[in-house]
């Protein structure tokens, strides 16, 4: 039955690097959305129902409505999609592409190294999860609201556009 | 549910983590690399998830609504940039951002 995690491993791997070639930004986030889901199902094979849910509610629910929204704002069309074929040529991404395969095949190395005994795995649900997040981490949520907060507050901050109509008076301070 | 391996899971984790950094390093519209960074914090949570389900702690998973909730707003903070950048400079590539240059 393992073969379930290597499918949706290997589902996540291939729209993950498709994500990263892709020249439009709609395409793009359509593989985004299949590798979280991929990553979702994962995490559901592995006794984290809970979590499994937040992916796909959270991550390729909200997060992805999101980026959408700023795709559709940002009206992106065809000459981009020109723009980045010119940006995406073997010369930029070969440097960084030997060196991230560098770190992969140390890392690798380090993880055949680590051979953790196999035992049985239990699943943690959402009971287990609210016990720890609001004892032992009841500061920590805290924080995340106090974050959200200040989120909500700076992307308002940045995102609202300045004000073109003055009041007269104030016009007419301008053009002096 | 069936048994991962944990080598397999943290593998996982550490080559979407890595495609991330290839997809910031290399892509130059700012688009991309919001989404690239969404790449490497939802790897950075699959590998707390993998540990939690190791050791059979629910701490992993605490961890990973964490980040989650790092990721929703650093995402909306970063999409009201990008609006900003758009609407000032009419472009998304990143080298335009250079006014500090000179």
């Amino acid at each position: 039955m393992q073969i379930i995690f290597y499918i949706a491993a290997l589902v996540a791997i291939v729209s993950t690097a498709m994500v990263i070639t892709r020249k439009n930004a709609v395409h793009a986030l359509l593989y985004l959305i299949v590798s979280l889901l991929a990553v979702s199902v994962i995490f559901f094979v592995m006794g984290t129902p809970f979590v499994a849910a937040l992916e796909v509610i959270v991550y390729a629910g909200a997060i992805m409505i999101l980026i959408i929204f700023a795709i559709m704002m940002l009206n992106l069309g065809q000459a981009s999609e020109k723009r980045e074929k010119e940006w995406l040529k073997p010369r930029t991404w070969i440097g960084p592409g030997i060196l991230a395969a560098i770190l992969l095949a140390e890392l690798i190395y380090t993880l055949n190294s680590f051979s953790p005994p196999a035992h049985e795995q239990a699943i943690i649900d959402a009971k287990d999860v609210g016990m720890s997040l609001f004892s032992t981490y009841a500061l920590g949520v805290e924080l995340a609201a106090m974050m959200l907060m200040a989120g909500i507050v700076g992307a308002y901050h940045i995102g609202h556009e300045k004000q073109k109509e003055y009041h007269r008076y104030l016009q007419k301070e301008e053009e002096l | 549910m069936i048994y991962v391996p944990a080598n397999m899971g943290l593998l996982l984790a550490a080559i979407l983590f890595l495609l991330g950094l290839i997809g910031v390093l290399t892509r130059r519209n700012v688009l991309f690399i919001l989404m690239s960074l969404e790449i490497m914090l939802n790897a950075a949570g699959l590998a707390f998830v993998v540990a939690g389900a190791h050791w059979m702690q629910a701490d992993g998973q605490v961890m990973f609504i964490f980040i989650l909730t790092m990721a929703a707003a650093e995402v909306s903070v970063g999409l009201a940039l990008i609006l900003q950048m758009h609407r000032h400079h009419k472009t998304v590539d990143t080298n335009v951002l250079n006014l500090l240059k000179d």
